[in-house]
This record gives structure tokens, sequence and C-alpha cells, in this order.
């Protein structure tokens, strides 16, 4: 199947014929007996490491292997922030990273990600938050991370909708922003990244859930059982999210996650409001207005693990209270629908790229509550991993032995909540 | 919200408890001879399960005590509670 451009000229042409002409974006394959490579997980995550591993390093024989639809996980439940101002200089590097990758995806992938540099601010509203921000603001300048602190007027002539009257309970009393930040069309992720990975022969398959991992007598991965019978593959690559505990288990090794539901809403559409993103970790509100005009908002994660994706109402009525109170014009907004995802979280809340004890098998796991800001860039650097048996320099901090060996990246004090 | 049976108060909404993570985790004992694969495992290591899982609650703004729960990820049912110290049910 040879692949249709996507084009202005393509999309005026198309639509003079009535739109009919356009062809199917990628194959439908059964799966093969044998593959060089398996990737577990078709999110954006593992789509987008099955074609770095086709395209930056020549593996053509590689199938995603997706228990349900491609990007019906959690890559079609987040809310789309994309930063990189983290505090420690691996996590800077590793968002930085992706943050760079984002940039270009929609020209080299042919695919219209929306990607909007507007900026995203993060509210203090403590002597605390004012002192956590602004060092965060000097370590990211001094990673080459663009950051940038805002006093209150600054922030409210940057976000006009935002209330900065000194009487509400958590009063605003400055920001950090980052103008590189911003958000994307989630599905177009997973779709861009699967359309081009297709191009280059990768065989996506749905509806095929892995049930085992097979083992040879020395220990190295042999193949995946699966829904859809046994696929041979020396190497395997699991992207699983949420149930990267439950696939791993499989061949043995046991991961330092848990599993939490997150929960995210929208309200009705309006007209464009809201010209960026805000985010307050200390009141726990997180809002962003996409393109069809619905207000997005992110709530937290609830307070047990579950594999349900569906969480408390509490917890989303909390956030709402927040963003009231910041926003007061929104009070009367009606919410259009709510969902959940289950995020794997890692006891220092940064991620896992790693090599794993077991020869041949692959694990990018552990993204908690912001992983879709690192989708190219993890598959990035995952499909490195996968491909030279050992990691690229941005993430051979992030093992599993870290947790033995003390070498903890510790965002989760350094954002003090989900991010 | 969840439904939470208390073993001293019955069922109480969710709002009054805090989660305390998986139960019945045992701390290295004498802690200077485990090894670091040991506190691995017991600092940071922990099932995860997709089923029947056993975690420990506290009443924390109720009755203020712990107990442990049976409760199924996969529906949020809970299919078990027990006071501490007492052995898990089959």
């Amino acid at each position: 199947m040879r692949k249709q451009n996507f084009s202005a000229l393509s999309l005026l042409w198309r639509g003079l014929s009535g739109h009919r002409s356009w062809q199917q974006q990628w194959r439908k394959p059964e799966p093969k007996q044998r593959y060089d490579a398996i990737i577990v997980g078709g999110g954006g995550h593992g789509l987008g490491a099955a074609y770095y591993l086709a395209q930056e390093h020549g593996l053509r024989n590689i199938a995603v292997l997706e228990k349900g639809w491609i990007g019906g996980g959690n890559t079609g439940r987040n809310t789309t922030v994309i930063r990189s101002n983290y505090l420690f200089n691996e996590s800077a590097a590793l968002y930085d990273h992706s943050l760079k990758l984002w940039e270009d995806l929609s020209g080299v992938l042919n695919y219209n990600m929306m990607f909007s540099q507007r900026g995203v601010m993060m509210l203090a509203h403590t002597l605390h938050d004012i002192q956590v921000i602004k060092r965060h603001v000097h370590a990211n300048r001094c990673n080459g991370v663009d950051n940038e602190w805002l006093e209150p007027e600054q922030a409210k002539a940057f976000c006009p909708p935002l209330n900065i009257a000194g009487d509400i309970r958590y009063p605003v009393l400055g920001a950090a922003l980052q103008r590189r930040g911003g958000t994307a069309r989630h599905d177009a992720v997973a779709w861009g990244y699967a359309r081009a990975a297709d191009a280059l022969g990768v065989d996506i398959i749905e509806n095929c859930e892995v049930t085992g991992i097979r083992r040879a007598a020395n220990g190295a991965v042999e193949g995946v059982e699966t829904s859809r019978g046994y696929i041979q593959a020396p190497k395997i690559g699991v992207s699983a999210a949420g149930h990267s505990s439950v696939v791993m288990r499989m061949a043995g090794v046991h991961l330092p996650l848990e599993s939490f539901p997150l929960q995210a809403l929208v309200s009705e559409p309006i007209k464009p409001v809201f010209p960026c993103v805000v985010m307050s970790n200390t009141i726990h509100a997180y809002i962003s207005q996409s393109d069809k005009g619905e207000l997005v908002i992110g709530a937290g994660t609830d307070a047990y693990t579950s594999y349900t994706q569906r969480g408390g109402l509490h917890i989303n009525t909390h956030t709402l209270e927040a963003i009231c109170e910041l926003f007061p014009q929104f009070r009367r907004l009606r919410m259009l629908r709510n969902w959940g995802g289950i995020v794997d979280v890692t006891p220092d809340r940064s991620p896992i790229v790693a090599k794993t004890p077991v020869p041949g098998l692959y694990v990018n796991c552990g993204w908690g509550t912001g992983g879709f800001k690192a989708t190219p860039g993890s598959a990035h650097l995952f499909a490195w991993t996968i491909a030279r048996d050992e990691p690229h320099p941005i993430n051979a901090p992030f093992t599993i032995e870290r947790f033995r060996d003390g070498n903890l990246i510790d965002e989760a004090a350094a954002a003090a909540v989900a991010h | 919200m969840l439904l939470i049976p208390c073993p001293y108060c019955g069922e109480r909404p969710e709002l009054e408890f805090t989660h305390g993570g998986e139960a019945h985790l045992i701390r290295p004992n004498p802690p200077a001879r485990a090894d670091d694969e040991t506190w691995t495992a017991f600092l940071y290591m922990r099932e995860n399960l997709k089923g029947v899982y056993a975690e420990r609650w506290r009443h924390a703004r109720g009755c203020g005590q712990f107990f442990n729960a049976l409760r199924d990820t996969t529906t949020d049912h809970f299919v078990a509670v027990y006071k501490r110290g007492e052995p898990r049910p089959p």
C-alpha cells in the first residue's frame, strides 16, 4: 500500500472530490509466526518505539501488539499537557529531549499533531511554592530549559481569566512560565506514529492481548502467548502503562510500580477564552482549552490502586472547586464528560526505560501521571535501548536498579504532587 | 466514592479513610543484617495485583483504627475486611 501524503493541496483536491478518495492509513495484518522485535502496548509510546526501531535502527520485521485499540488507553485519556521544566538534571534532559522532538514531529511524520506551544504556567500560592518554583526556574535555566518567573500581574496579563485577587483562599502569588510548553492532539500522536510505522512495514495488531511470555532454558525471551496465538520474537519491549506490572510478571520480573486511577474531564465547548495551560500543584487544578472549545481539566489520582479506569467523583469535585476559585467566570459551565485512566507510578515518580534482568526483555513504564509529554522522547530512547541492547545516555539513569542502589530521581519530592 | 466496611464501625464513605498501601509487608529484621535486595523488596517492590489484593486502610476520620481489606482491583468491590493482626481470609 503506497502511503498517501497529507498536505493542504491534497486536502483541497480530495475535498473537491467529496472526500471519497482517502485511503486507509494503516493495514490490519494477521500476526506472523515470528518477528525480530515485538512491542507490547499500542499507545503513543509503543507505536513510537516501533516507528523509531524501523526508521532509525533498520529493523523492519516488527509487531506492535495491542489488547484493545491503538491509542485507547492513556494516550487517549490524558489532558495533553507538554512541558519539560523538571527539577533534576536527568529529568530535564529526558523531558527536553522529548519536547525538541515534539517541535518537529508534525513535519517528520507528515501528520498534523496540532502541537501548540501556547505556554504552560504553574501557579504559586504560598511562600513555600514561591521558593520551590523559583528553584525550578533557576535549575531549568542552568539546564538550558526555558522557564521564567512571573509576578501576579504578569501572570494575569499572560492569562486574562486568572483571578489574582488577594482575598481568595489560595491567592496567586506568582507563577513560572515555560513558553515552549503547550498542548498537542492526543489521538494524532497514536495515529501519526501508527501510519508512519506501518509504512515502514511494522505490523500493528489490535485486539491481541499478551497472556504469557515464554523464556528459553538460558532465561532469554523466546516469544509471547497471545489471545491470537503464540508469536516468536528474540526481543520484547513492554510499554503497557498501567498494566506493566501484570505483563512483566509473566516473565517473572517484579517492578516498583503501583497502578492508580487518574481522572480527567471536559466542559461543554465554549468560544476561545483560555490562551495557555495553567497548573496549580498546590490546589490541584490543571486546565487548558482544546481547539474544539472544551475546557480540558485534569484531576488527581485516587488514593487506592485499581485497574477499573474509573475513580471517585470527589476527586473531580476537589479540582473543580479550585478551578472555580481561580477562574470565577467558569462557575456556571457544565461538564460534558469525565473518565479515568490507569497510571503506573514509581516510588520516585520518575519513569523506568531500561533493560531488565531477563535477556531480550525491555521495559518502558512508570510514567505515572505525566507520560503524554514524553511520548516522542520515550519512544525514541526505548527504540535505541531495544535495538542496541544498551540504554542511550539520556535514559541510562532511569533503570530498575536505581531503587536498590539508592540513585533515585526524586521528582516526587521536587513537585510535591502529581505532575 | 467507595463505601468501605470498617470492621469496627461498619460501612462508611471513603473520605473518612486513608489508604495504607499493600498489606502484610514485613520489615527486615534485624535491619542491619538485611541485604540491599531485601530492603529494595520491602521499600519499593509491590505486587500491584490485578484481582483480589490485600491492602491496609485506616479509618482516620472515624475510629482511627488500622485494618486490612481484600479488594478486587478489577471492580473495586471489597471481598473481606479483617482486623490488624488477624490472618488473611482465604
